[in-house]
């Protein structure tokens, strides 16, 4: 048989490296996982990076397959956002990765992406990144009134300040961010 | 509703219109669209706007069937969440099932053994086929062809007396196994599917009679519900919605995995992405799929179905019974699970509707950090708008029938 079942196109290498040579500091690490490259950038120079991904003809990653937002309790960082992008010319996959300290938010891409808007909108609602510049950055899977962010790591999945009573009322007033909602 | 008053100018001729365009618009209405209509496939909800019959504006809400599965996925094993995979695309569940065991193998840095690989491919081709023909049954039957429906059922009654035969279960597959299947193939299963294989071709012809030279067919669909190339990439559509606008763009040539880079096969692709466009990609993936089915039945090794790694394998049962070791073994790993390493991956493959990827974070525990499901359905809802604005009412019917969402995946 073939190749087992990974990506079999090679990883883009050599543009991690050229991305590394372009921005600099921008890009704070690159990292290489079962054949899949991620790129971790500066969360202030995101749009900037995304924007030559996006236009420059060796990468073109013209769809952004995915977006996932993490949750962390301990550590520096409270989130970490990742990009996955395709390029459907050249074939090549890369993700992207911004670390985001307690409070900050991230630039949206919808821009660049116009895709990212609910992709973004389903991050934002489940684990509460904000994405500044958002069009229409509302709840997208969880009712409009809900008060938490039920991907977070301090989610009481068993019931608790931020559970539903009987009447499907939040058992609390907890409301975390109510500016959104 | 129209305004009274005297008919409009023809073009080029007579005064310009006093307040602008406006004057030619009347009064708009908001109506709810589902979240139980029966053209909305389950629980979608639209809230259109109306200029008299034309749609001016659609705003999808989803979320109606959400059960929290990446949440779920945090707390159970890798091995335990195989059967909420099964309810994510319910009209797909096999191809579910082999799209997150991949995920997790790519994990663990598992290729299975040759006979499960061209097992889990007549999984994924036989999942194709049944959800394709439920879109076709079903579409047309939206579109008032309910001839279409009682014909592409019989086909798919078939395909789920196969499914039933190899899995026991009919909807509720979980059938892969991290490190291989759950079992082997039964007695007389590969008859069974040969004579699918045999005999489909021909029915798919019949089903192509009905409608696809059809008057009526062709005015319902052609020309309705265009999305360019482009902006289908931009909004990240996949799948038969992606290939219907002409881009051919298809996971099993793209990053081919279990072994679909030896299989014979053409991706089909439309050229106006209407709705027609999409229904004959969906029709010739019936084909397609067929033909991959009959390629893989010829090659079918022989061999072991599992990986030989007794801490993620279950050992054979009656050895469980009989042998201390083993029975240590089947206790581990059923109570405790196994651990995966450190690291983040993202693996897709084909599904029916599209792309669907799974994104796994571990941090070395025996269940994920972070899943994130990436579903096809979900992300070509988002094209909905592009697709329905200026047409009618009941061309929206059959827009949302084109993208053949299905809530399980949106909502997860």
């Amino acid at each position: 048989m073939g190749a087992g079942p990974y990506i079999d196109a090679s990883p883009p290498r050599a543009l991690a490296e050229r991305l590394k040579d372009r921005f600099g500091d921008a890009v704070l690490d690159v990292a290489e996982f079962r054949g899949e490259i991620t790129v971790v950038v500066s969360k202030d120079r995101l749009l900037e990076v995304a924007r030559h991904l996006r236009e420059d003809r060796d990468a073109a990653f013209e769809m952004l397959t995915t977006v996932v937002a993490m949750h962390f309790l301990s550590g520096d960082h409270e989130h970490e956002v990742v990009y996955q992008l395709y390029s459907v010319s050249r074939n090549q996959r890369l993700r992207i990765k911004v670390r985001l300290r307690p409070g900050e938010v991230v630039a949206s891409v919808t821009p660049i992406w116009p895709g990212a808007n609910w992709l973004e909108r389903e991050q934002y609602d489940l684990v509460g990144v904000r994405f500044q510049g958002h069009p229409d950055l509302r709840r997208i899977i969880m009712p409009e009134d809900y008060p938490d962010h039920p991907l977070r790591k301090d989610f009481d999945v068993e019931g608790g300040p931020t559970s539903i009573d009987g009447e499907g009322r939040p058992a609390s007033p907890g409301f975390r961010d109510m500016e959104h909602a | 509703m129209e305004r009274p008053g005297p008919g409009p100018e023809p073009p080029g001729m007579g005064p310009s219109l006093p307040a602008g365009e406006d004057a030619l618009r009347g009064e708009q209405m908001v109506i709810n669209m589902g979240p139980s209509h029966p053209s909305t496939h389950g629980v979608l909800r639209l809230v259109v706007t109306l200029d008299g019959e034309t749609v001016t504006a659609v705003r999808p809400y989803v979320g109606y069937l959400h059960r929290g599965m990446e949440k779920i996925a945090e707390g159970m094993t890798y091995t335990q969440f195989i059967p909420y995979t099964d309810r994510l695309d319910y009209l797909a569940p096999l191809s579910n099932n082999v799209a997150y065991i991949m995920a997790v193998e790519k994990l663990m840095g598992i290729t299975v053994p040759p006979r499960a690989q061209v097992i889990r491919v007549m999984c994924c081709e036989i999942a194709r086929i049944s959800a394709h023909l439920l879109w076709l049954g079903t579409g047309a039957l939206d579109l008032g062809a309910a001839t279409v429906f009682f014909h592409s059922f019989r086909e798919r009654e078939t395909l789920y007396n196969i499914i039933e035969s190899l899995t026991g279960a009919r909807l509720t597959t979980s059938y892969p196994r991290v490190g291989g299947l759950a079992l082997d193939l039964p007695e007389g299963w590969t008859t069974q599917v040969r004579q699918f294989v045999d005999s489909f071709p021909k029915a798919l012809d019949e089903l192509d009679d009905l409608l696809t030279g059809n008057q009526i067919w062709m005015k319902r669909t052609q020309g309705i519900g265009v999305i360019s190339a482009d902006h289908a990439i931009g909004l990240g559509m996949t799948g038969p919605n992606l290939r219907g606008s002409g881009v051919a763009y298809d996971v099993r040539r793209a990053e081919p995995y279990l072994g679909y880079e030896q299989y014979d096969f053409d991706v089909p692709v439309g050229s106006t992405g209407d709705v027609y466009d999409r229904y004959l990609v969906r029709m010739e993936e019936m084909r397609q799929s067929t033909r991959i089915l009959d390629q893989a039945l010829r090659r079918l090794p022989d061999g072991p179905i599992n990986i030989d790694d007794p801490k993620i394998v279950l050992p054979p049962k009656d050895r469980v019974l009989r042998k201390m070791e083993e029975l240590i073994q089947q206790f581990m790993i059923v109570t405790e699970g196994f651990k995966a390493p450190e690291g983040e991956i993202y693996h897709a493959i084909e599904a029916p509707k599209g792309e669907l990827g799974f994104f796994i974070r571990s941090e070395g525990d025996k269940s994920p950090y972070r899943l994130h499901i990436r579903s096809p359905s979900f992300i070509s809802l988002q094209g909905i708008e592009a697709m329905a604005v200026g047409s009618l009412v009941s061309d929206l019917v059959a827009v949302i029938a084109s993208l053949d969402p299905v809530m399980g995946e949106v909502d997860r």
